[in-house]
């Protein structure tokens, strides 16, 4: 599939672990402002590609070039996580992983702060923009009012949009976005999407799930994985009519 | 040429002791997540064990069954060390399940409190026991070359203790046990597995191994109440170079530090032997950060 | 939008303030040899700051922060050793038999020059071993037993190279500081304002930076490093940077520590000191800055106290107390005060709970059969 204007590239990706190989010549690109979908099987490889694309994984194999507004095309198969994150690369883990030891502001304030040097956090405070921004991010996770509560106050649901937030305040280009909607109830649901379809304005996302109707509510394209490659991608409505992947995944639903 | 091959064997004895005492960790560390700084005082324990063992049978029995002491000594070292590992986890450990850095910091405390009993009913000054004399000679390969008995002895112990726990893991359905709570305990637990009684039962008998490796120490030198001390730290480097919940790892790991820091030693000094190995064991971790046979997880912080 | 909740200051804070009177006005009413006591403790208040900087604040447990403060100290005895021998070889060489000073030596005739070394040294150790092991992710415990291993190491060195270091009796017997004697009460009391004076700026220091952004990236490196990393931090570098910190604060410590009590040696150095300062940290209460000056203060003074008077028990009232505030006040002393609320919230759950607490035992046979 042709996109124009890619901010992703993966090209001809494999990973292994071991002998094992979990991801076999992957090749996809993702758009600017899209929201692209991983969905596939349990095993097929989204959240290993997801982890590659961030620094977590090694590449065996391939490139992954990240179109950066300010740092030019980068190869991030062997940057560290640090320096992938300050390229515009923000990735949220499947299970919710906020700092409990610090309120949510403070949460907030450390993802909005884009200078990470050790000078810069004991010297420097935050811009008034940022405070600023610090504050539209709150307000748009819906969280102002429990600012200075520490994050193990908060439901599930709360504790994935903080997390949402914190990448939001980091200005990505990018967002990966690893089962946001694992655990939430359906109206929780819908305001994850609600606030998908607000990020997407500013950056390109990448969503890695299972919940078939919020893929179908929020995606504008989905790559279907299977065993470590990919099986089809496409707009839902195609890829739902594809006969392989009726087959291998959404099938037996 | 035999100079080296007598110090190679003097780096394998000092690793078969390693190694008994290092099983029992390795495998309670991967197990439960629990790193027990008091496993140094079981060691103790087992060679306090020896100890009166010894004067038992020095005192009340004739002395032409002397010998025989040191089968006793091998059985009691590893039930009392086992028994005292085992009420220490019904009490303590099962409170600390996956908090290593708690775990370590308790059991010191718990290795104080062990010291000082020790310091209390033995006294502080360091005791000897006697080996039974069917150790006292060498096995002569050659001239120069000859093979303490009590140190092959030992070896065979080592050797007899790491078949056996490898038969406990890989053959018998506690074993079986072992390893499913090790690789998802959540998960061994929904399959009915008792996992607390695996815990229990596994730092049992890796306290046991402790103790076992206290009664070899007997044989090969004085002990006193820091004696655990002593070989606390090169016990947790064979764990972190091998790698934790591995018996590979621990063999590779015993036998590295062993004949690793005998071999630095011979050739520098016994202070310098120590800085050596600890170089080598963080150029190696450089690579292996979790050991060498560490187990791969995709777990985000782990 | 809610606003900031009013700044209060917090119990803790006024806590560290009564200490600080108590500790500055303490010579005006205590005997002399109760004075350089407390100096002592608080070389040790210095020490467990920094490492409540890097174990309460960042979550590394180094075992092995003896080496740092016995560094410092070395380096300060030195030139306290020669300024003892006016310069020339110090006894304890003679009677080993060295015929002239070694090189590494000679420098620290100049106090400048040992106070720079007692600062520079642990930094240079700090950050060449946090390198090695921060930027490859030796982590956890890993680390605590490397770290411990490393105490082990610079004890044995010390006690092996007499010659240099004067084995295991170590440096002692030395006659005056800047060139007053050391034993004269004016002395002791200058040096006891000299180190009351390092405790609070040390504290201010630790304060500043946990107030920063930077302390909030420690934190954030405890609770989930990796996750600190893909925000954008790195976190090799914040932990070298800690522990670096906290080496040079139990360097100070250590150089402190020396002039006041005459006398440094490997026992001061190896695995037990290193572990007792993590207890000082511990049972005062990590995470806060109150907790290890407290409990420095605290178990020190009480280990004064009892072994004058039981020796004995000492060891075994320590080891029950450090399992005792580990397993159920993680919090150490400054959190006493929750303590009540904690009991009822316990007490609650349980009558909650009570109902559901035989469920997963599902027999083994069970189990097999299902196979």
């Amino acid at each position: 599939m042709e996109v124009k204007d890619p901010v992703l590239d993966i090209q001809d990706v494999s990973i292994k672990f071991g002998d094992f190989k979990a991801i076999k010549d992957v090749s996809t690109s993702v758009g600017k402002n899209e929201i692209r979908f991983f969905i596939g099987p349990n095993g097929a490889g989204k959240t290993t590609i997801l982890d590659a694309i961030c620094g977590k994984n090694k590449v065996s194999d391939g490139h992954i070039i990240f179109h950066s507004d300010k740092d030019g095309d980068k190869d991030v198969t062997k940057m560290r996580e640090y320096k992938i994150s300050d390229l515009g690369i923000g990735r949220k883990f499947q299970a919710p992983s906020v700092f409990g030891g610090i309120t949510i502001e403070e949460n907030i304030e450390l993802a909005v702060a884009r200078k990470h040097s050790i000078y810069c956090t004991t010297f420097l405070k935050l811009s008034k923009e940022k405070k600023d921004y610090m504050n539209y991010v709150l307000e748009f996770i819906g969280l102002q009012d429990k600012r200075f509560k520490y994050p193990g106050s908060l439901s599930h649901g709360e504790k994935q949009w903080l997390e949402i937030g914190m990448l939001m305040a980091a200005k990505p280009q990018l967002m990966l976005l690893d089962e946001p909607v694992a655990g939430m109830g359906r109206k929780e649901t819908e305001k994850t999407a609600e606030l998908l379809k607000k990020i997407k304005k500013d950056c390109s996302i990448i969503v890695v799930e299972h919940d078939m109707q919020f893929a179908k509510d929020v995606s504008d394209t989905v790559t279907v994985f299977h065993e470590g490659q990919v099986l089809d991608e496409g707009t839902m409505e195609s890829v739902q009519r594809n006969q392989k992947v009726i087959d291998v995944y959404l099938g037996r639903g | 040429m035999e100079l080296f091959l007598m110090q190679l064997f003097n780096g394998i004895s000092v690793s078969s002791i390693l190694l008994l005492a290092a099983l029992g960790l390795a495998i309670t560390f991967g197990l439960m997540g629990v790193i027990n700084m008091a496993h140094g005082e079981f060691i103790m324990i087992g060679a306090y064990t020896a100890y009166v063992v010894q004067n038992f049978f020095k005192k009340y029995l004739p002395a032409s069954v002397f010998d025989s002491y040191c089968i006793v000594a091998i059985l009691l070292s590893f039930l009392v060390a086992g028994f005292c590992g085992l009420i220490l986890e019904k009490l303590i450990i099962r409170k600390l399940y996956g908090r290593a850095a708690d775990s370590l910091l308790v059991t010191w405390g718990i290795s104080l409190i062990l010291q000082q009993g020790a310091r209390s009913i033995f006294g502080s000054p360091n005791v000897g026991v006697e080996a039974p004399s069917f150790l006292e000679n060498s096995l002569k390969i050659s001239g120069m070359l000859a093979l303490p008995y009590k140190r092959l002895f030992i070896l065979l112990i080592a050797v007899i203790c790491l078949l056996g726990v490898y038969a406990l893991m890989f053959k018998t359905r506690q074993g079986r046990n072992i390893r499913a709570v090790m690789q998802n305990r959540n998960m061994a637990a929904s399959l009915g597995v008792n996992t607390s009684r695996v815990d229990a039962s596994t730092f049992a008998i890796g306290s046991g191994l402790a103790g076992l490796a206290g009664c070899a120490l007997t044989w090969i030198g004085a002990i006193g109440p820091t004696l655990g001390t002593n070989y606390i730290v090169d016990t947790f480097m064979t764990v972190v170079v091998g790698g934790a919940g591995s018996i590979i790892g621990s063999v590779f790991g015993a036998g590295f530090i062993g004949v690793g820091e005998t071999a630095f030693e011979f050739m520098t000094t016994a202070s310098m032997g120590k800085v050596l190995i600890f170089v080598c064991v963080i150029i190696l971790l450089q690579f292996r950060p979790k050991g060498i046979f560490a187990v791969h997880t995709r777990s985000l912080e782990d | 939008m809610k606003p900031r909740p009013a700044m209060k200051i917090k119990g803790t804070t006024i806590l560290v303030l009564l200490i600080f009177l108590f500790l500055g006005t303490l010579p005006f009413y205590m005997p002399m040899f109760r004075v350089s006591l407390f100096g002592k403790y608080m070389c040790f208040a210095i020490v467990a700051l920094g490492l409540d900087m890097i174990w309460g604040y960042t979550g590394i447990l180094s075992l092995g922060h003896g080496v740092y403060f016995g560094l410092g100290a070395y380096c300060m005895a030195m030139y306290l050793k020669l300024e003892a021998s006016g310069g020339a070889l110090p006894d304890f060489m003679q009677w080993t038999g060295m015929s002239a000073l070694p090189t590494f030596w000679k420098p620290f005739v100049n106090p400048v020059f040992a106070i720079a070394m007692a600062i520079l040294v642990p930094m240079a150790l700090a950050i060449l071993i946090g390198y090695l092991t921060f930027l490859n992710k030796i982590r956890g415990v890993y680390f605590s037993i490397l770290s411990q291993a490393m105490a082990m190491i610079m004890s044995t060195l010390l006690i092996g190279s007499q010659a240099y270091t004067g084995g295991s009796n170590g440096l002692t017997d030395f006659k005056t500081i800047f060139g007053k004697s050391i034993n004269s009460p004016i002395t002791k009391i200058q040096m006891f304002y000299a180190t009351l004076i390092a405790l609070v700026l040390i504290y201010g220091v630790c304060r500043f930076l946990t107030g920063r952004r930077v302390g909030r990236v420690l934190i954030a490196i405890r609770d989930g490093e990796n996750r600190a990393g893909f925000a954008g931090y790195n976190t090799a570098s914040y932990k070298v940077f800690v522990y670096a910190l906290s080496a040079v604060i139990a360097g100070i410590a250590g150089a402190l520590y020396v002039g006041q009590v005459g006398i440094i040696s490997p026992n001061e150095v190896g695995i037990t000191p290193s572990v007792e300062m993590i207890i000082w940290v511990a049972i005062g209460g990590k995470g806060t800055l109150a907790g290890p000056i407290l409990g420095a203060l605290a178990v020190n003074g009480f280990k004064t106290i009892a072994s004058e008077n039981f020796p004995e028990l000492w060891s075994y009232f320590i080891g029950v107390l450090f399992v005792v505030v580990i397993l159920w006040l993680p919090g150490g002393f400054v959190s006493l005060k929750e303590v009540p609320g904690r009991i009822r919230h316990v007490i609650e759950v349980r009558k909650n709970e009570k109902p559901r607490e035989t469920e997963n035992f599902v027999s083994e046979e069970k189990q097999s059969r299902a196979h």
